[in-house]
């Protein structure tokens, strides 16, 4: 092993995937270097073919219908391109292992805690069962997982998604790895948890001296961990840099761009005394919960505990909190789209518990956006019927004049008009993003929740999707409630914010005082975390 | 243009079931036999085609003409298979004939062996034990099988996919009650009860469709269940709610498309199982009134008449042809609907599909 300094060496390599419809390129000759105890992060948006490249350091693609034309992967003296399943097995989980994004997933939902872990010293330690119990034991606690001993016959579904995340980079620790390869480990994590577990990866990466090769599209998660970035697009890595360096001085214009993407600009400032759009009153949304053979309601879920919002025209009220704070229970529940109790004035009129038919003529002046773009368009009608059908519901306008209305919508978002006869899946996230908006948009509705608008999509099109955003405010004095757990994004478009958990307000106020001065701790866990990705200890904190 | 207009989810789909070569091929073979034994009466027929008579055309085939049109002496229609008025009329014109001169019911008085009589150059495949025309019973039992398979397929299909989607749409207790009401509905003994019911009233094509139909629609309901179940939770579903879109809007336009995947992957068996159902009750003879063409009372007549074995090789045949064709077409359809079949072609996002397999599929990009 003594030729090769580093402990593994990718040169020229490419992947290509065949289909019936030719072949695509998805990797195009990638090479870089990790050497012993180095953090490398691959950044780069989705499509980039940063997963891949990861991928295929441990043969793990679809193979035969991925392939390689050309390149090596070395670790230490070993080619792993082509290897045989033998090495690769000896390679996998032992010397080099791997935690992915999504920790529900990536665990089997019918093993126990235990015997997952136990699994990976079985294969490659061949430990006996009681040796492995106490590693696995040992691996816990090295995590930090609260109460190791109680949680080894957990299933991962009694789990949090943190804890999860926990137990996963406990398997990939099993057998003390010389490098782990994380592929977008804290993205589907609430902020306060990525912020911890990005903490415990740096600790364990100090403790082993192992190496870490970081996959993520957060450069903010870059900036914290990494040692070297790898800047990819499009199947090429463009730039490659020491972390100090690519953040002061990006050579590449993409990498450039990519810097310059974060969410910029300040809300609109409209008069405070603005006419009150949407609010509501003490609103409770509670889940019963039944127990035992007569179903008996013994205890409530309460996800909206009565939270009390006003939103004025032209206003944008910021909800953050995560999951599970009943952010978009409360976004749903305001629309009548969600039974709830409690108070809900729209335009001054108190629309709780109107029927479906009265409630009609209203829908058109309170519109919504969900988070996610590939679910929220019907899949079979064509761009131009998703966003004419709110035009047909009302009965406004003829044949022409929706056409026209459509086409009116699709330009204002920022899309060509001409585009409304094609389907939704022809476009990317963010275009349909913007067919989202231009769906709510076309009803010139006066409030519009936007349920995390922006999680879903890449940074640049995330800054672009709130520039629009903006301007739309700008033009039409829209009310907004705009919910995300993106504190950059809140502060680029907010006037108000509302911080929320476990179905309470925990604190609100103007923009700039709660991201200034917060009062509340758990606000102030929440900012560090988000903002600069430190984990702060407060009793508020779940792990 | 026709072809443009297609989405191209659509034109995905049609090139999958092109691509199953087999399920492809059964398709045009079946509908080629389908088409043609609509048109039964110009294939087999006791009665000609067309007559050319003193100078006038005839066609027997629509119109019932009386013999004495053509100099016979009776009032009555005319039968054209007696030699006294076949000659009648060649002696002042033509006739032209269908390919198979015998109707399921015209019975072959110059046998020259007791019935049921082996294949001839008359008989292609024999006669039945009642003198009948094995090809032409075929040709009429094929159409009527299909037919009966199509009308109670499409009937039992929309009546589930109705069931399924109140369910699944409005669930809780609807969906409760609904499902314990199904599950006693489908725990009757069906063909005990039609055996029952098929002795009470006398059944016809209709009664029959009527009665199957008691017991066929709930084939389909749990699966458009499921699918509105998952549906109604969806973002554009949402979507539409917030711009006050109907409840029945809703299920039409949004989730119903949804469900269609699964309601036409399943079609072609539930047809195969009508066809089968209607064969059982007439090999048992409860099914359609005597007399009628059917496969499965051919199937009858060869286990009755062993040292016929023309009858029940025939019959087996075709049912096992017919039956496979089916099957074939069946998975032909379900490859056309399977989004992991396209799985190479990363481009195109599967409707139906959850958008985190869509975003990774993205992402492998």
């Amino acid at each position: 092993m003594s030729q090769n300094p580093d402990l593994l060496s990718v040169r020229g390599l490419q992947v290509e995937f065949r289909s019936a419809h030719g072949a695509m390129k998805a990797v195009k000759g990638v090479s870089f270097d990790i050497s012993k105890g180095e953090t490398v992060a691959l950044v780069g948006e989705s499509g980039s073919g940063k997963s891949v490249t990861a991928l295929s350091i441990l043969q793990l693609l679809p193979y035969p219908m991925a392939h390689h034309p050309a390149g090596s992967i070395r670790f230490g003296d070993t080619e792993l391109i082509r290897a045989e399943e033998r090495t690769l097995r000896g390679v996998r989980g032992n010397r080099i292992a791997m935690i992915f994004q999504e920790p529900m997933t990536s665990l089997n939902p019918l093993h126990s805690i235990e015997r997952q872990i136990n699994e990976t010293l079985f294969l490659h330690k061949g430990l006996s069962r009681a040796a492995a119990r106490a590693r696995t034991l040992e691996l816990l606690r090295l995590v930090g997982l609260p109460d190791p001993e109680k949680r080894l016959t957990a299933y991962p579904h009694e789990l949090s998604g943190g804890q999860r995340q926990r137990v996963m980079i406990a398997m990939a620790l099993a057998n003390e790895p010389d490098l782990l390869i994380a592929d977008e480990p804290t993205t589907a994590l609430d902020v306060t948890i990525q912020a911890q577990i990005l903490q415990l990866l740096k600790d364990l990466q100090q403790r082993f001296g192992m190496a870490l090769l970081l996959i993520t599209h957060d450069l903010g998660v870059v900036r914290k961990m990494a040692d070297r970035v790898c800047v990819m697009n499009q199947g090429e890595i463009v730039e490659q840099a020491k972390v100090a360096d690519l953040f002061v001085r990006p050579q590449h214009p993409y990498t450039r761009k990519l810097l310059s993407a974060e969410p910029r600009g300040n809300p609109l400032t409209p008069p405070d005394n603005a006419a009150e759009v949407m609010a509501a009153d003490r609103l409770k949304v509670h889940f019963p919960i039944k127990k035992g053979l007569m179903r008996r309601t013994v205890d409530h879920v309460r996800a909206v505990d009565g939270v009390s919002v006003t939103v004025r025209q032209g206003h944008t009220v910021g909800v953050v909190g995560e999951s599970g704070s009943g952010k978009t229970t409360l976004g749903l529940a305001l629309l009548r789209l969600h039974a709830s109790e409690g108070a809900i004035r729209f335009d001054g009129t108190d629309i709780q518990g109107w029927q479906a038919k009265r409630l009609r003529p209203l829908r058109r002046q309170m519109q919504v956006v969900f988070q996610d773009p590939y679910g929220s368009l019907s899949p079979r009608l064509s761009v131009g019927q998703i966003i004419g059908e709110g035009l047909g519901i009302h009965d406004l306008g003829d044949r022409a004049d929706r056409d026209a209305q459509v086409a009116k919508a699709l330009e204002e978002v920022g899309l060509d008009p001409s585009s409304r006869h094609r389907y939704p899946h022809e476009f990317s996230g963010g275009q349909r993003q913007r067919i989202a908006i231009a769906r709510a948009l076309v009803l010139k509705p006066k409030f519009v929740v936007l349920d995390e608008p922006t999680s879903a999509l890449d940074m640049s099109v995330q800054a672009q999707i709130v520039d629009l955003l903006r301007d739309i405010q700008a033009r039409h004095n829209l009310a907004y409630l705009f919910i995300s757990h993106d504190l950059r994004v809140v502060r680029a478009l907010s006037s108000h914010v509302m911080v929320m958990k476990d179905g309470k307000v925990v604190e609100q106020g103007p923009t700039q005082r709660i991201f200034e001065e917060p009062r509340e701790a758990y606000t102030r866990a929440l900012l560090a975390a988000a903002l600069n990705l430190e984990a702060m200890t407060s009793p508020e904190v779940r792990t | 243009m026709a072809a443009s207009r297609l989405s191209p989810v659509t034109r995905r789909r049609l090139a999958n079931f092109r691509a199953n070569r087999r399920g492809f091929w059964s398709f045009w073979i079946f509908l080629v036999l389908f088409i043609g034994s609509l048109g039964a009466e110009f294939i087999a027929n006791d009665k000609p085609l067309l007559i050319r008579y003193d100078n006038a055309l005839y066609w027997p085939v629509f119109n019932a003409y009386p013999e004495t049109t053509f100099g016979g002496e009776f009032e009555t229609e005319t039968d054209y298979r007696d030699p006294f008025v076949r000659e009648l009329i060649e002696g002042k014109g033509w006739i032209v004939w269908a390919p198979v001169r015998y109707s399921y019911r015209t019975i072959n008085y110059n046998l020259p062996v007791p019935a049921p009589a082996p294949p001839s150059a008359e008989n292609w495949l024999g006669t039945d034990d009642q003198g009948r025309d094995v090809v032409a019973r075929l040709i009429y039992g094929f159409r009527i099988s299909v037919l009966f398979g199509l009308v109670l397929t499409a009937f039992s299909s929309v009546i589930g996919v109705m069931a399924g989607a109140v369910q699944g749409y409005f669930g809780g207790l609807t969906d409760l009650l609904f499902q314990r009401f199904i599950e006693i509905w489908q725990g009757l003994p069906t063909l005990f009860l039609l055996i029952i019911l098929a002795s009470v009233v006398t059944p016809t094509f209709w009664w029959l469709l009527g009665l199957l139909l008691l017991f066929s629609w709930t084939a389909l309901v749990h699966v458009v269940r499921a699918e509105f179940l998952r549906a109604r939770n969806l973002d554009y579903v949402r979507a539409a709610k917030a711009l006050g879109a109907s409840d029945v809007t809703i299920m039409v336009r949004h989730v119903l498309p949804n469900a269609m995947v699964a309601t036409l992957t399943f079609m072609p068996f539930i047809l195969n199982g009508s066809i089968t159902t209607l064969t059982a009750l007439d090999f048992l003879g409860f099914g359609l009134p005597p007399g009628s063409p059917s496969l499965g009372e051919l199937l009858a007549q060869g286990k009755a008449n062993l040292q016929a074995p023309w009858l029940g090789l025939t019959a087996f045949f075709v049912l096992a042809i017919m039956l496979s064709l089916l099957i074939f077409i069946g998975e032909a359809v379900r490859d056309a609907f399977d989004p992991r079949k396209t799985i190479a072609q990363l481009s195109t996002a599967t409707p139906g599909e959850p958008a985190a397999a869509v975003a990774r599929k993205e992402a492998a990009e």
